[in-house]
């Protein structure tokens, strides 16, 4: 399943004209790389006697793809955030979302 | 023994400080930023002194034992790069003090840099995988923030592209990591080299190290993936370009490569071979897409594709000559590069245009740039004796010495062209006739002018590193790729 | 359309006025609770942010900015992370001493070298709520010069 949300991501990053479908494409990218972490976890979670979802503090390595995807995610948050101020600036700038039309740098 | 962390605490203090406080305080950013690489810098060198002793140095965070834990490694590689990266922060800070007053805000800058500063040094010295990426993120994010830093509509775009094109690579490697670790269940790079030397390599790890290749091909701008760095580093403002083109390539994409590659999942003659595709096809294609340019630093950002190639070429070898050769022009090329995007940036500082056609005959008028211009194309070329000749002459010997001819010529042909194309420049910006429009320009303030200075003397004393005294320098970081998966051995080892 | 420039209808308002507290208090308890319960400092940082940002959407930029402006934001921020900094730097230097810190049946754990994760979830959620709401703060303010012309 998340194979398909990657790759539909990744078909809107690469093929739309609008800069914020393309924002939302990259977003698409990213929840299908955190979920995939997390479903990778659920089977660390069968290995381990505890079925957890609240922290049992003893031991480390059941919890850690939760751990790893929350900092994943705040990162996607801080990259989405500065994305989108740009992207801001850049209509102000241009006048158009349209991404063809944004090729000012050439060669 | 503990001064690892320090290599993040430092930068990190010093960004959110300067954050703080030097809108009240004047010219406090520029005094802790100058501060704070300096201090890194004199850390790396006591690392290199450290290495030298004790082979490798381990230190686990928060005393929890790895594989648990995150550990942070001090090895060969590790002080080699700390150094390279430290010591053209240094100079670039000192360059930025004069630079930036044209920009707003510019202590924010200084934030961004430090910050970009304690991701990379973070992904250096970091021994566990997803604190690699950590660190990766914190290196990328700011340095989208700085290159879109001066806010022009070009400046915007390339910013744009960059980010997008950054964050899908990243993407990647993040996928790698979750599909890596799931099949080895940790996350420790020596345990991982562990795990997988026992159950060994299958579809899954290739499909890993496929994954890893495109995503830190991209932040290396190895070609196919190097469609974003023509448009983001001559946007930057100029000390950025030279840190983005000196360093930050290097750290995400080569030095990233160079540690999974060799010491996780073990190399063998097919990743070598892709490496070393793909740097001879980066430098051909580098170099000829640069004959063609106008603009200085559009120029120099295609040669930084070539020079890459021709680090990844001498690294793809795999033989001891061919890491030496790849591993020295790595430093070479960190120096010269920052030197010739700092130039740039004085002749934008000085003149307001970037464009090789407006310029003319400036020999006369600022004779410090042109002077390290020259050093420094000389050194890129590959003319003797600076430090470019004896590096590119390292790969292409160790290219002949391991059979492939093709890539040996292609790596003297791509060097014939950066000569040529660096004649141009030298022509059309700084001999000829002073056109009438620059008649009373002045040379450039005095710090950057010093870093300029600063690096054209170790771009002339480079030669010297391959001479027995200073080797070991070299050697350590030879000695660590070479060992393969021997790494997790020495970690371990120097854990307990 | 009487409330064109500064904000929202009066139905959302009222509410707003209801639910901004709690929401506040219930992002600092996941905040405090962030070693026993799912939530920490990052959770706990974002429902503080929403907090201000309701706010913000319901009544116009301008009474937001006053509960918090903009530069009081990014001092807190900066706070946030020194805080942190400073907590990781203390169990540092201080070598192997471990802090036993109670709250609620939790048994404590190192995080950098030898901190207290409670403080170190207030730090982080000062420094997520402060930078979310400076960027949201940010993105109004451009937001707000393109429309206004």
């Amino acid at each position: 399943m998340c194979l398909v949300l990657f790759c539909i991501g990744l078909y809107c990053v690469l093929r739309k004209r609008n800069i914020i479908k393309i924002i939302i494409g990259l977003g698409i990218i990213e929840y299908a790389v955190n979920l995939f972490f997390v479903l990778i976890g659920y089977r660390t979670h069968g290995r381990a006697p505890i079925l957890a979802k609240d922290q049992q503090i003893l031991n480390m390595v059941d919890p850690l793809p939760q751990a790893l995807v929350l900092t994943s995610i705040v990162i996607g948050l801080a990259v989405t955030a500065l994305i989108v101020a740009i992207a801001i600036r850049i209509y102000e700038k241009y006048g158009t979302f349209d991404i063809t039309k944004i090729n000012r740098l050439k060669g | 023994m503990k001064i690892l962390p320090f290599f993040i605490i430092i930068p990190l203090g010093t960004a959110f400080l300067i954050s703080l406080l030097a809108k009240k305080i004047k010219n406090f950013g520029d005094v802790l930023a100058n501060l704070g690489t300096l201090s890194l810098l004199a850390l790396s060198l006591y690392s290199t002194k450290l290495v030298f002793a004790h082979k490798i140095l381990v230190y686990k965070v928060g005393g929890w034992m790895p594989p648990i834990g995150i550990c942070m490694v001090l090895d060969g590689l590790t002080s080699f790069m700390l150094v390279t990266v430290n010591l053209v922060s240094f100079v670039i800070a000192l360059y930025s003090v004069n630079y930036m007053q044209k920009y707003t805000d510019k202590y924010r800058f200084y934030t961004l840099f430090m910050l970009m500063l304690a991701g990379m040094n973070g992904i250096i010295i970091t021994g566990d995988l997803f604190n690699l990426f950590v660190f990766l993120e914190i290196a990328s994010i700011s340095s989208y923030a700085l290159v879109a830093f001066g806010t022009e509509a070009e400046e915007l775009e390339a910013s744009f592209k960059y980010a997008i094109m950054g964050s899908v690579a990243s993407s990647f490697v993040l996928l790698g990591i979750a599909l890596l670790y799931s099949y080895t269940s940790t996350l420790n790079m020596a345990d991982i080299s562990l795990v997988l030397a026992q159950k060994g390599t299958g579809l899954l790890v290739s499909f890993v190290a496929v994954l890893f290749l495109m995503g830190f091909g991209l932040k290396a701008a190895l070609v196919p993936f190097h469609a974003w760095l023509p448009d983001a580093h001559p946007s930057a403002p100029a000390p950025i370009s030279a840190m983005l083109s000196g360093v930050l390539i290097k750290v995400l994409g080569v030095y990233a490569i160079a540690r999974i590659f060799f010491n996780i999942i073990g190399i063998n003659n097919i990743y070598l071979s892709i490496l070393m595709f793909l740097g001879v096809v980066s430098m051909l294609i580098g170099v000829i897409l640069a004959l063609a340019q106008w603009d200085v630093k559009r120029l120099l950002a295609y040669h930084s594709i070539s020079q890459i190639g021709y680090v990844i070429l001498g690294i793809g070898l795999g033989t001891p000559l061919g890491i030496l050769g790849g591993v020295f022009h790595l430093f070479n090329h960190s120096v010269f590069k920052s030197l010739l995007f700092l130039n740039s940036g004085a002749l934008d500082y000085a003149l307001g245009t970037r464009d090789l056609q407006d310029m003319g005959g400036l020999r006369e008028k600022m004779p410090i740039t042109a002077n390290t211009n020259l050093i420094a194309s000389m050194s890129i070329a590959g003319i003797p004796p600076f430090n470019g000749f004896w590096s590119k002459l390292l790969i292409i010997l160790a290219c002949i010495q391991s059979g492939r001819i093709i890539y040996a010529i292609c790596a003297v042909v791509a060097s014939i062209l950066t000569l040529a194309s660096f004649m141009k420049v030298q022509k059309y910006a700084f001999f000829g006739k002073l056109k009438e429009r620059w008649q009373d320009i002045k040379e450039i303030p005095a710090f950057m002018r010093l870093s300029m200075i600063v690096l054209a003397i170790i771009c002339v004393m480079g030669g010297l590193l391959i001479i027995p005294l200073f080797k070991p320098f070299l050697q350590s970081a030879v000695d660590v790729l070479l060992a393969g998966n021997g790494y997790k051995d020495a970690v371990f080892g120097a854990i307990r | 359309m009487k409330n064109n420039k500064t904000g929202m209808t009066l139905i959302v308002k009222t509410i707003t006025r209801l639910t901004v507290g709690l929401i506040l208090l219930y992002g600092i308890y996941i905040v405090l609770h962030g070693h026993i319960s799912p939530g920490g400092g990052f959770a706990g940082g974002v429902i503080i942010a929403l907090s201000f940002i309701h706010l913000m959407l319901a009544f116009g930029r301008e009474t937001a900015l006053k509960k918090l402006s903009q530069t009081a934001a990014s001092v807190l921020e900066s706070l946030g992370a020194l805080m942190f900094l400073a907590i990781a730097l203390l169990g540092f230097l201080g070598g192997c001493l471990f802090f036993n810190f109670f709250l609620h049946k939790g048994k404590p754990f190192d995080l950098f070298s030898a901190g207290i994760i409670p403080l170190c979830n207030i730090a982080i959620s000062l420094e997520v709520g402060a930078g979310l709401f400076a960027i949201f703060a940010a993105l109004i303010l451009f937001k707000g010069l393109g429309k206004e012309e």
